[in-house]
């Protein structure tokens, strides 16, 4: 079986048809981490088409599942961790006051497949929350989520609060959200808005080269 | 259907509420007319209607809290009738939009958090994403919707009649002496269930002391001369499911994973969400049925899974009501773009009414403006923290991109919380005088 029939089914979103290759291989007594490498081939390509708009939100939540499925198969196999190599850090969050993810996770999802490490702090996240895990990863990307229009003081006041640390020259912050424009930019002093998961990466990505 | 329209909208003209004084019938009229005229197609409005729709702005107006206006019903009328005295829009929402705290207190309701209750009191209701119903009991739920309903759904929704799971379906009640019939009702006996059923006439008695208060408040409003623009509510089968059913994620997976279940589930709902709508239309007088969209928005899905999951049955909803007399009212949070081509040969002249958020307006005047009447997309951060001026300037020119030749109602996009009053006001102020025909 060709390596390139894994990876493209994985970008047709051919779950049964990919299940069934990473079975064989791993049958086959092939490496995993070259299993995983197709794998995040195949994610790649997913996210492409995401970007050229052939792709949407259903499709995306339908490939983190296979991704999950093929992993769980694949990572028993693995004796050894061996960190792959990322492009910089970034911390991500719903902010304070607010309980959606979903938003967020294909955030999340698109920035990992893109090669980022990404620290997920979750939902309803305190300011001081975000001050804290930066400290600790040293990470130069923030992103604030948010769904409600309540999170337009949150973020503001998240900014604030990096402002306050002594760490908004360190850090690009982001905003993102079902309500959120260059409007509501301006209002919490964040660095950029992204639309979608496509701008967070394009975002990310422009930040890394520039810190 | 045009009689049986007419009817409703003539009861909706006629409500059986004492008015304040003749001038405020004839502004209730008037108003009423000009909403209708905008919907219908059949005469250019005197100008263009507005109102505004809301979540909790009448609260902060009103300096009160969400958590205040739920738990104590006076406040709640309070806040409704100051918003809707001092800013006069065409029409209102309602005050049965916060609800009633106590209610989800008694029965531990799971799907959301509330004021006072996983959220701060300061702060609007926010939903809890889960898989409500299980990958796969669709069988269970094509087979006996009411039955997955009482036993399956609502003991995972409300934790307080969680034990209806021990209940037997109620078509197992027949015809035949003896022990048949007694035996589907040992359940009742029980004292789970018993205290289910304590939770639920408590829940019922909270449910009727506050829906008191909203119709008192709601007529008082009436009687002042402004019209609530809602007779019912109903939603797309794809978002029944998905919203709190399947959840968004469980609902993607099942368009690939199940995908001939999801189709027949969603036909299964189609009569029933015809029903919820039509049937609340009808009591209450009131021929718009408002429809709010989620899960086919621009991005979510495929134009080929709008095509094929989406649209159809929604469109089945939307003609079904349409039969009944009914004008759907029908919101698509997000945006719309990419779907207005697709939906533009089903929409019958002045039958609907389509609320945007973020769609280019232009775009839907354009494709959909010659059949459907369009309203919305004030943004609701250019409300929140934009200028009067800033909001005054962006009225006139959706105004000027949507008004022509009637069809268009003034709204602001996404329902709005804490938006600066004084930019609320001057969008329905700049409607008045930017939207005369002449």
């Amino acid at each position: 079986m060709e390596s390139s029939d894994l990876v493209t089914a994985l970008a047709d979103l051919k779950e049964e048809e990919a299940l069934k290759i990473v079975e064989e291989k791993l049958n086959a007594g092939e490496d995993p981490f070259k299993i995983l490498e197709d794998v995040r081939r195949g994610m790649e390509i997913v996210g492409k088409h995401f970007a050229n708009n052939e792709y949407f939100i259903s499709d995306l939540l339908y490939a983190g599942e296979i991704l999950r499925v093929v992993t769980e198969k694949v990572k028993p196999k693995l004796a050894t961790t061996k960190e792959a190599k990322r492009l910089g850090k970034v911390i991500i969050g719903s902010v304070e006051g607010d309980i959606h993810d979903i938003g967020k996770n294909i955030v999340v999802f698109m920035l990992e497949a893109n090669g980022f490490e990404v620290h997920d702090l979750g939902v309803d996240i305190p300011p001081e929350k975000f001050v804290e895990k930066i400290k600790e990863t040293g990470a130069t990307i923030v992103g604030l989520s948010g769904f409600l229009t309540l999170v337009f003081d949150s973020m503001k006041k998240t900014v604030e609060a990096m402002e306050k640390a002594g760490l908004r020259g360190k850090v690009k912050i982001m905003i993102g959200g079902g309500q959120i424009n260059e409007e509501i930019r301006r209002y919490t002093g964040a660095d950029a808005y992204g639309r979608d998961a496509i701008d967070a990466v394009t975002l990310a990505k422009k930040w890394v080269v520039d810190v | 259907m045009e009689e049986k329209q007419e009817e409703l909208f003539n009861r909706w003209f006629s409500p059986q509420v004492e008015f304040v004084d003749e001038k405020t019938e004839e502004a209730y009229k008037a108003r009423v007319t000009r909403l209708k005229d905008a919907i219908q197609y059949k005469k250019t409005p005197d100008r263009v209607p507005v109102f505004a729709l809301l979540g909790f702005f009448p609260a902060y107006y009103a300096g009160l809290t969400p958590y205040d206006i739920m738990h104590d019903y006076s406040k709640l009328e309070i806040a409704f009738e100051k918003y809707v005295s001092d800013f006069e829009p065409d029409g209102h929402c309602g005050a049965i939009g916060p609800g009633p705290g106590k209610f989800f207190e008694i029965l531990d309701y799971k799907l959301y958090a509330w004021p006072g209750h996983g959220v701060a009191p300061q702060h609007s209701y926010q939903c809890i994403e889960g898989e409500y119903m299980k990958a796969d009991e669709y069988d269970a739920l094509i087979q006996d919707p009411t039955y997955f309903f009482l036993a399956t759904y609502f003991p995972r929704i409300f934790g307080a009649i969680e034990p209806f799971k021990e209940l037997s379906p109620f078509t197992n009640v027949l015809e035949m002496y003896g022990g048949f019939t007694p035996v589907s009702f040992t359940p009742f006996g029980m004292p789970g269930i018993q205290a289910a059923l304590k939770a639920l006439m408590e829940a019922g008695n909270e449910s009727l002391k506050w829906i008191g208060h909203v119709v008192a408040s709601e007529r008082k409003v009436t009687a002042a001369g402004f019209p609530d623009i809602f007779g019912g509510g109903t939603k797309a089968p794809f978002d029944t499911i998905g919203d709190t059913l399947r959840g968004t994620k469980g609902i993607m997976l099942d368009m690939y994973r199940r995908h001939d279940k999801l189709l027949q589930a969603m036909e299964i709902f189609t009569p029933l969400m015809i029903r919820m709508g039509a049937s609340a239309a009808k009591a209450n007088g009131n021929p718009i049925v408002f429809i709010p969209l989620h899960k086919g928005a621009d991005g979510f899905i495929s134009n080929k899974q709008f095509e094929e999951f989406y649209w159809p049955t929604l469109k089945k909803v939307m003609m079904g009501l349409i039969n009944e007399g009914c004008v759907p009212f029908l919101y698509a949070e997000g945006s719309y773009n990419s779907r207005l081509e697709l939906i533009k040969n089903d929409l019958p002249k002045g039958k609907t009414l389509w609320g945007f958020d973020q769609t280019e307006m232009a775009k839907a005047k354009e494709i959909i403006g010659d059949s459907a009447c369009i309203c919305g997309n004030v943004p609701t951060s250019l409300l929140t923290v934009g200028t009067p001026q800033a909001v005054k300037d962006y009225a006139k020119k959706l105004i000027e991109t949507c008004s022509e030749g009637g069809g268009f109602i003034m709204m602001n996009g996404a329902v709005i919380d804490e938006a600066k009053p004084e930019n609320v006001k001057a969008m329905i102020e700049a409607t008045k005088e930017f939207g005369a025909y002449k």
